[in-house]
């Protein structure tokens, strides 16, 4: 991504004006104000610090959107000492809210995490940034040693490095790299059964949580609520790219019409569709760009809310091209565990490309729902589900098109440069993928 | 196919402990056997990987379903308990 600007207005963002950084303590303290925890057995500020997380409504920020006051009850409620993780990972390619965050607000994330930590009686907090982001683990690493000057903390704080892949941010895999180093998703039979550091519950957290975490505990519930709407409070972080003149890190009230925030970021007037919440998220056509930015309001339309991303395709562009390099490029993110989606996905990328292209039969349309319908909900993690959600919205949103192509028509931007980026060069793929296509063959 | 006889009579209310398939997809290596013993509630996608059916298995299938989940060669077919009250 390049020349990401920064909106430095707003809550989370918020600090001196002109200078744009709130990275050191100091900063941090003069714009926020002070923050202070209580003695370890604090039982009545804990009480009270869950009460106003649960009224102030926050939901989740890593693309699940879990209310946070239930997620920290069920936690303090289990008997063994829980460890908080901060997920850091960012693994959506198209993100860089998280790691605009923590290079603008460090301690915003840190002072969240001690929060949710006191609260659920966590001593532990270990952090994961993906290995390749070195700026972000070393932004966290200096405000660690940093509030280490200043007379210590009662955590224990680490930074971890999981592989940069896409799947490695999932929750459970995330716990598994801490246990055993391997950043694979888990099946978790049962989900009311916590995940385990070790013999510890693991409370996972995305970073940009926590950060509201820090605010709420600063300024409360009723404050939180003065911005967003009733069932999605508060603001949050935004990264809008594609046809866009600022693509770059926004802090919106959710609910704010998704055209708004494009217009913020300097979007192009004539748009053939928005892909909102990432690659595992839905295309949302020009005619619903007024949808308000909030889970509900997206979903009454088809659409999915997940992760902070909005991108913008420009006019004249082939949303099923698009859809197609997004969908290949998932494939090859497969942990490479489980059978449909080792199988299922690479079968509906290329059905795409033969469809954009031209090539296809006319079933072409009719197999990839059917091949949609196969792998959704079939891995032991959500990334097979991600992308089948995705190419259903494309064959709803880009509709015309899709039956144009599988009329035998290629797609007229066909040779136009593509808008979504991809990280270059596959990934290293794990151990799995090939395991279990060796498995087959044998 | 019969239905039980004895047990609970209708009307009365207690729990009971029903069971349904679940495959360990992780586990899964698509050999396949699930779905020729099992046919009634387990089939297989075009890649050969079993699609269960995860509503409570019926008390004349129950037999069979343990037997599914037993001769798995990788143990990726699980049975597990759903608690209904009825």
């Amino acid at each position: 991504m390049t020349a990401m600007t920064l909106d430095a207005t707003g809550r989370l963002l918020a600090g001196p004006a002109g200078n744009g950084s709130s990275s050191d303590l100091a900063t941090h303290l003069a714009t926020h104000g002070p923050l202070t925890l209580p003695g370890r057995d604090h039982g009545q500020w804990r009480m009270g610090m869950l009460r106003a997380v649960t009224d102030s409504g926050l939901l989740g920020r890593g693309g699940g959107g879990f209310p946070s006051g239930a997620k920290w009850d069920a936690v303090q409620r289990t008997s063994r000492r829980p460890i908080l993780v901060v997920n850091a990972m960012e693994g959506e390619p198209a993100s860089a809210k998280d790691r605009v965050l923590l290079a603008y607000a460090p301690h915003l994330v840190l002072d969240g995490a001690e929060v949710a930590a006191t609260v659920v009686g966590a001593r532990e907090i270990a952090i994961c940034v993906a290995d390749h982001n070195d700026a972000t683990a070393f932004s966290i690493e200096a405000a660690i040693a940093e509030r280490g000057h200043l007379g210590g903390s009662r955590f224990t704080t680490t930074v971890h490095r999981p592989p940069d892949r896409y799947v490695s941010g999932e929750e459970s895999a995330l716990v598994s790299w801490l246990n055993d180093r391997l950043a694979l998703p888990v099946l978790r039979v049962d989900k009311s059964v916590p995940l385990q550091v070790g013999r510890r519950p693991a409370m996972v957290h995305n970073a940009e949580t926590l950060a509201q975490v820090a605010l709420i505990a600063r300024h409360g519930p009723a404050w939180f609520r003065r911005q967003g709407t009733q069932e999605a409070p508060g603001s949050t972080l935004v990264t809008v790219t594609g046809a866009v003149r600022y693509p770059g890190v926004l802090e919106v009230e959710l609910g704010t019409p998704v055209i708004d925030i494009l217009d913020r970021a300097g979007a192009d007037a004539a748009l053939s569709g928005v892909l909102v919440g990432g690659y595992g998220g839905s295309w949302l056509g020009p005619s619903h760009v007024a949808t308000p930015f909030a889970p509900a309001a997206l979903a009454a339309v088809g659409s999915t809310h997940g992760v902070g991303i909005l991108i913008a395709l420009p006019a004249g562009s082939c949303g099923i091209a698009e859809t197609a390099r997004i969908v290949r490029y998932m494939a090859g993110q497969s942990a490479g565990q489980c059978g449909p989606c080792v199988f299922g996905l690479p079968a509906i990328a290329e059905d795409l490309e033969q469809l954009w292209s031209g090539r296809a039969d006319s079933s072409v349309i009719d197999r990839i729902r059917s091949r949609s319908d196969a792998v959704d909900g079939r891995g032991a993690c959500r990334h097979p589900d991600g992308v089948v959600r995705l190419v259903r919205s494309a064959l709803s949103v880009f509709g015309d098109d899709a039956r144009a192509h599988a009329e035998g028509h290629p797609c007229t931007g066909h040779g136009a440069p593509t808008v979504l980026t991809l990280p270059s060069g596959p990934p290293a793929v794990r151990g799995g993928t090939a395991t279990k296509a060796q498995r087959r063959a044998s | 196919m019969s239905t039980r006889t004895g047990g609970t009579p209708p009307g009365a209310t207690r729990q009971r402990v029903a069971l349904r398939l679940r495959v360990d997809p992780v586990a899964c290596d698509a050999y396949g056997f699930c779905a020729e013993l099992l046919p009634e509630r387990i089939t297989l996608d075009e890649w050969g990987y079993p699609i269960v059916d995860g509503t409570p298995v019926d008390p004349s299938l129950l037999a069979l379903a343990t037997r599914a989940a037993a001769e798995c060669p990788r143990r990726a077919i699980l049975l597990e308990q759903v608690r209904t009250a009825g």
